[in-house]
């Protein structure tokens, strides 16, 4: 064992169970915390990750266990208790207000006062030194929500420095950071870490796990599975250790991305410079039967926007498309349905799932808009289709009237893509289906997606995991700062040739 | 068994149900000829009758409330209708020669239920077309429609006399008033429109999440502009009986502040004023409630200058009995309460702290 063991723990959890209505979310789960190291808490939707957070930060009471924080035991019945406690967290979603200023968020109830008061130029100046410190300039006058999610998620770190925080804890923190930003996010954690600071690193990112962890502790189905050095866990043992099975399951679909596409019949969608000003340059796309296109590129880079305007969610302002040879123009999401294509986005949450509503209306949603609101689906139809496409994607809990929004991420993806399905689309574009969701849902889908492109289903497919894309994808269509700048063959290239591709090839145009 | 209430207290309508059934009880233990009905002359007759027959506008206004607020909006004109279409069904009625036939009244009826449709796509198109926001699109309505009252009154109260027109607001069917029953008939046809075809789950799916429902390709526009339409129709109609209530169309009192005790009887019922899944049955007891306020203020004989400081009281009793954070300290304090055991003091200390 490393030397650091003897470095006492900052957070000591032992033994801890949380019982919820029904279920056991964690049972008997021990977890160590310790001063100046990252932490990676791994494991797929519903190991229970979330919940040991939770009760770290005082939002879920513990049935028994203990908590030592420093050395003395604790009691935390609100998140308060836990922020005295010297514990900070940094959310995907940042927990700050968006419409106060920067240094007015660093410094809430800690400001500087004076005989008049909050004193406003002492405010400022703090909360510059502060963020200086984590060597990041900004205008501490400025509104927080005009800045990225990556500048408030550093504003909320800075923050939590000013509480004098002895551990943070980072939920998802990079989900919707680019490459840059997450390079920045972490030189910050690196300088909070070196100051003694633990910090506790949730991602479904493995790349990022291994850049900047020390130690992964794992759990499965609310169970601790094992705290290992980051040397001592290789990735593949890591991921089957997370969702306890050999994962050659992944590797068994790229044979699919083999197969051979009969591109001399007319292509099911085919724009020619389709742009929108300010938005995407003028770009071609085609795809062809039973084929699976993927779009690779950074965020920003036009991925979602050339989808946006081919599916109509966003106006073209030029370009021409045929769908099956005939010229269409669609300036509503409605007419792209009629031609039988669909699009999921890559925010589930705004653009996707309906909370509320129960997941059979949620499956249902696709086929009875399209039928309008005058015939509604009949009840034997609606189960039928919904039992089919529950079962065919695997979705937990099997039940069709559970509320939509309760359901893990990746289950909820599965049921915007049986909405889709259950309307027989002819292409269906997916943008990022497998974001944020743990790796068994993360196979399901691509099984799936592999599968029906198979039948004679044709696919766009973008995503951030360019070895996915590569993966599943008989053509990749490359964009860099919302333009298209070339297409690569998944069979020729691997992933090094894919990155470099995007890095710095492709300074001629499109064709 | 346990179960079996467990899952009756925990029914959505089970709080409104209680707060009118109290409501009720008090005023029957404070005079129980409350609780008489009888029947005369085909009639039926006792403060619950009164109740039924009153409460129809503030029914009919309600319902369409209930729809526009499941999109996440809200209509502040529905008064301002009500004085509109009660203005335009006397004044055509004034203006002809046979006031008391049934065909000036079908004219009029007809005239101010169009008109009132025409104010509805007004609102309509502002809120879903020019995607102005509901609050303030339906306040210029609100503010202008009295005035537009006003022009077509020429400025006085019309008063006319016109037994069918009467008949619509005062008159009995079957022993019930029938504007109870044109109330109930709208309650009727609406509840089959949202949820005997899929209206009801589209326009839910609009509330909750708008951005989604329209990549869906659910035709939201369509569904907003529909719930302000059929919201300005309903008010129509209850200006027609507000008016025949008293054979005068007032454009400045027809329908004052009624925006407001609708928007309040559709949160008692249990609709989020956050849009999304609605209930038509809570708005219905939703109603009976801020109906049997009123009469209750009449009943216990509170003098008028008083009556507003008694509706607040009870409003907002009636709102705390509803309410589930006041279900969860009632919980809290009867548990400390029946164990008297040490560990019960500790419970109640924890709570204090």
């Amino acid at each position: 064992m490393p030397a650091d063991n003897a470095v006492p723990p900052i957070v000591e959890m032992r033994g801890i169970t949380i019982r919820f209505p029904g279920v056991l979310a964690l049972d008997n789960v021990d977890f160590f915390l310790r001063p100046g190291e990252v932490h990676a808490l791994m494991g797929e939707n519903g190991a229970g990750k979330s919940t040991l957070i939770k009760a770290l930060t005082g939002v879920y009471a513990i049935n028994s266990g203990t908590i030592t924080v420093g050395g003395e035991p604790v009691v935390f019945s609100a998140t308060a208790d836990a922020q005295a406690a010297g514990i900070s967290t940094v959310y995907q979603e940042v927990n700050l207000c968006g419409n106060l200023s920067v240094g007015e968020n660093v410094m809430l109830g800690h400001e500087p006062r004076s005989a008049l008061g909050i004193d406003w130029k002492a405010t400022h100046a703090e909360a510059a030194r502060h963020l200086a410190a984590l060597g990041i300039e900004l205008d501490t006058r400025s509104e927080l929500a005009t800045h990225s999610i990556a500048i408030q998620q550093l504003v909320a770190i800075a923050r939590a420095m000013v509480l004098d925080s002895k551990v943070l804890i980072l939920d998802e923190p990079t989900s919707s950071l680019d490459r840059d930003e997450v390079e920045l996010l972490f030189k910050v954690v690196r300088d909070v870490k070196s100051r003694g600071v633990a910090v506790l690193f949730v991602s479904h990112f493995l790349d990022q796990v291994y850049e900047i962890s020390d130690r992964i502790t794992v759990l499965r189905n609310g169970k601790l599975v094992g705290e290992f050095p980051i040397a001592e866990l290789p990735r593949e043992e890591l991921v089957t250790k997370m969702i306890g099975r050999e994962l050659d399951e992944l590797t068994a679909i790229s044979k699919s991305a083999d197969r051979k596409i009969d591109r001399s019949s007319t292509p099911v969608i085919k724009a020619t410079g389709i742009g929108r000003r300010g938005i995407l340059e003028p770009a071609d796309i085609d795809v062809y039967d039973g084929e699976i296109v993927g779009l690779a590129g950074l965020l920003g880079s036009g991925r979602t926007e050339l989808v946006r305007l081919l599916y109509g969610a966003d106006r073209a302002d030029e370009g021409h498309v045929e769908v099956n040879g005939e010229p269409v123009k669609f300036t509503n999401p409605r007419h792209a349905i009629e031609r039988r294509i669909a699009f999921s986005s890559e925010d589930r949450r705004a653009e996707g799932i309906i909370a509320d509503l129960t997941v059979e209306e949620n499956i249902t949603l696709g086929i009875q808009a399209r039928q309008g609101w005058l015939r509604r689906i009949r009840k034997a139809e609606r189960d039928a289709v919904v039992a089919e496409y529950m079962e065919a994607l695997g979705v937990r809990p099997a039940d069709p009237s559970m509320i939509a929004g309760n359901l893990s991420g990746g289950n909820q993806q599965k049921v915007l893509l049986a909405r889709w399905l259950a309307t027989a689309p002819e292409l269906i574009i997916l943008d990022e289906p497998t974001r944020g969701i743990d790796v068994g849902a993360k196979a399901d889908i691509q099984r799936k997606v592999a599968e029906l492109s198979a039948q004679g289903l044709s696919v766009i497919f973008i995503s951030s995991e360019l070895e996915e894309v590569l993966r599943l994808a008989q053509r990749v269509v490359v964009m860099r700062d919302r333009r298209r700048i070339g297409e690569v063959d998944p069979h020729t290239t691997d992933l090094d040739g894919l990155v470099e591709f995007i890095a710095t090839s492709g300074e001629g145009n499109a064709a | 068994m346990n179960t079996v209430i467990g899952a009756v207290v925990r029914h959505r309508l089970f709080w409104p149900i209680v707060a009118l059934v109290g409501l009720i009880a008090i005023n029957g233990v404070a005079q129980p000829r409350f609780l008489n009905i009888s029947v005369r002359d085909g009639q039926m007759y006792g403060a619950l009758i009164t109740i039924l027959r009153e409460s129809a506008p503030l029914m009919l206004v309600a319902l369409g409330m209930t729809i526009v607020i499941a999109t996440r909006g809200i209509d502040l004109s529905v008064g301002a209708i009500m004085a509109v279409s009660g203005a335009v069904a006397l004044t055509i009625i004034d203006n002809s020669p046979a006031p008391g036939s049934l065909g000036t009244v079908a004219t009029a009826v007809v005239t101010a239920i169009l008109v009132s449709l025409v104010l509805g796509v007004w609102n309509g198109f502002l809120v879903s077309v020019l995607g102005i926001q509901p609050i303030i699109a339906t306040l210029v309505l609100m503010l202008a429609g009295r005035g537009v009252a006003l022009l077509i009154t020429g400025g006085f109260i019309t008063t006319v006399t016109s037994a069918p027109y009467k008949w619509i607001a005062t008159g009995y069917v079957l022993l019930l008033p029938v504007a109870f029953l044109i109330a109930m008939a709208a309650v009727a046809i609406v509840a089959v429109l949202e949820r005997r075809t899929a209206l009801g789950v589209l326009t839910e799916a609009v509330g909750i999440n708008p951005e989604a429902s329209r990549l869906a390709g659910v035709r939201s526009r369509g569904i907003v502009f529909g719930a302000y339409i059929l919201s300005g129709v309903l008010a129509g109609v209850a200006g027609i009986i507000v008016a025949g209530n008293t054979m005068a169309a007032d454009a400045n009192a027809a329908g004052m502040f009624i925006e407001l005790y609708a928007i309040l009887a559709v949160v008692l019922g249990g609709t989020s004023l956050m849009g999304g899944k609605f209930s038509i049955a809570g708005t219905v007891v939703g109603v009976f409630v801020v109906q049997t306020l009123e009469i209750t203020i009449i009943f216990l004989g509170i003098p008028p200058a008083q009556s507003p400081v008694f509706l607040a009281i009870a409003v907002i009793v009636v709102v705390l009995i509803q309410s589930p954070s006041v279900h969860r300290w009632a919980r809290r304090v009867r548990d400390s309460w029946r164990s008297d055991t040490p560990a019960g003091e500790e419970t109640k200390a924890e709570v204090a702290s």
